[in-house]
């Protein structure tokens, strides 16, 4: 088995490609721009697909959240120190204002917090024309370490279940 | 014929509006909208009472390795039946816009169909709140909750800042 250390790293090297593995990010034309330690950022292009409102050509609201959602994902997953598999607990979104009608819709997310079982993130979806906040995001993730996979058990840093070292996916997280 | 029949009435004996007619403006309403087609969802309406409904496809998948759906797909599907429901009790015309919402991730979304069903737990005159549960092959076992607030009035009625 690899060493976990190399393991985030491979993860943060390939974020960019592990993106052709989510479909519902292709679909909604997810595109990531950066990936550091302490920041991760993407865009959505304004495309017909994701109006909400024909009368206005306004994106709809839940490509925001898809988008921030992602992102949110991503931030855990760059903030890690050693591979972990993650969970969405929960995730609030406010609207500031409703996005204008042809503009790129860029986003950010930051881990702020992490313990041993939880990550806090902040996020929110932005205009780079005028810098104004479209949304705000905050949510929790839940952290299990891999070795947990293979037992069903969803307690994290559980010592006891460190030494399964099965392949198996997991049932359910 | 009938409508003809129906013109010729005076005002004061035409139908007054039905909740027929409330769920035929929310269908035309969906139906405009892409991103609603994007998700590949659909409310089914009986009555008062309202069923969302997301037909799994491919594209809603967020991990192709575990093969479950994107949290971002399940949060708008939650969010759009809330929007319906609110939108089929109230009297307006413009759909209501979401102010804020909280999505709770309770399990794993499968490849599978998706149900939602929304309670509106206050209608007020500005504001709506409203909770809104998903479920797939067994109600008991929800995937997704979510808790929002809508604003019903549209933007132009809005006071000026």
């Amino acid at each position: 088995m690899p060493d976990p250390e190399n393991q985030a790293d491979i993860i943060r090297e390939n974020m960019a490609k592990a993106i052709a593995y989510i479909p519902w990010a292709k679909e909604t034309g997810f595109e990531l721009c950066s990936f550091t330690k302490d920041r991760v950022s993407g865009k959505i292009n304004w495309r017909e697909s994701l109006i909400g409102d024909p009368e206005t050509g306004v994106i709809h609201g839940g490509a925001i959240t898809s988008l921030l959602d992602s992102l949110a994902g991503m931030a855990v997953i760059a903030a890690l120190n050693t591979f972990k598999s993650t969970a969405t607990l929960d995730l609030r979104i406010d609207y500031m204002r409703p996005a204008r009608k042809g503009l790129t819709i860029y986003g950010e997310a930051e881990c702020y917090h992490m313990t041993r079982t939880i990550a806090f993130i902040r996020g929110r979806a932005y205009h780079e024309e005028d810098d104004k906040t479209i949304a705000t995001a905050t949510g929790t993730f839940a952290l299990n370490r891999i070795e947990n996979w293979s037992t069903g058990k969803h307690v994290a840093d559980n010592p006891q279940s460190a030494s399964a070292k099965s392949e198996k996916a997991p049932s359910d997280d | 014929m009938l409508q003809i029949i129906r013109k010729a009435l005076p005002q004061s004996l035409k139908r007054p509006p039905l909740m027929t007619d409330r769920a035929a403006s929310l269908q035309a309403l969906l139906r405009r909208a892409p991103y609603v087609q994007t998700l590949n969802m659909r409310c089914d309406i009986r009555g008062d009472e309202m069923t969302g409904i997301m037909r799994f496809d491919p594209r809603l998948i967020g991990n192709s390795a575990k093969n479950v759906l994107h949290g971002g797909a399940i949060g708008s599907f939650l969010e759009i039946t809330a929007m319906a429901q609110v939108f089929l009790l109230g009297d307006l015309d413009t759909p209501p816009r979401p102010i804020n919402l909280t999505i709770d991730y309770l399990r794993a979304g499968q490849a599978e169909d998706m149900y939602a069903r929304a309670i509106v737990t206050k209608m007020g005159r500005r504001i709506a709140n409203v909770q809104c549960a998903a479920w797939q092959s067994d109600r008991e076992k929800p995937i997704a909750s979510l808790r929002a607030n809508f604003m019903l009035l549209p933007m132009e009625t809005l006071p000026e800042k």
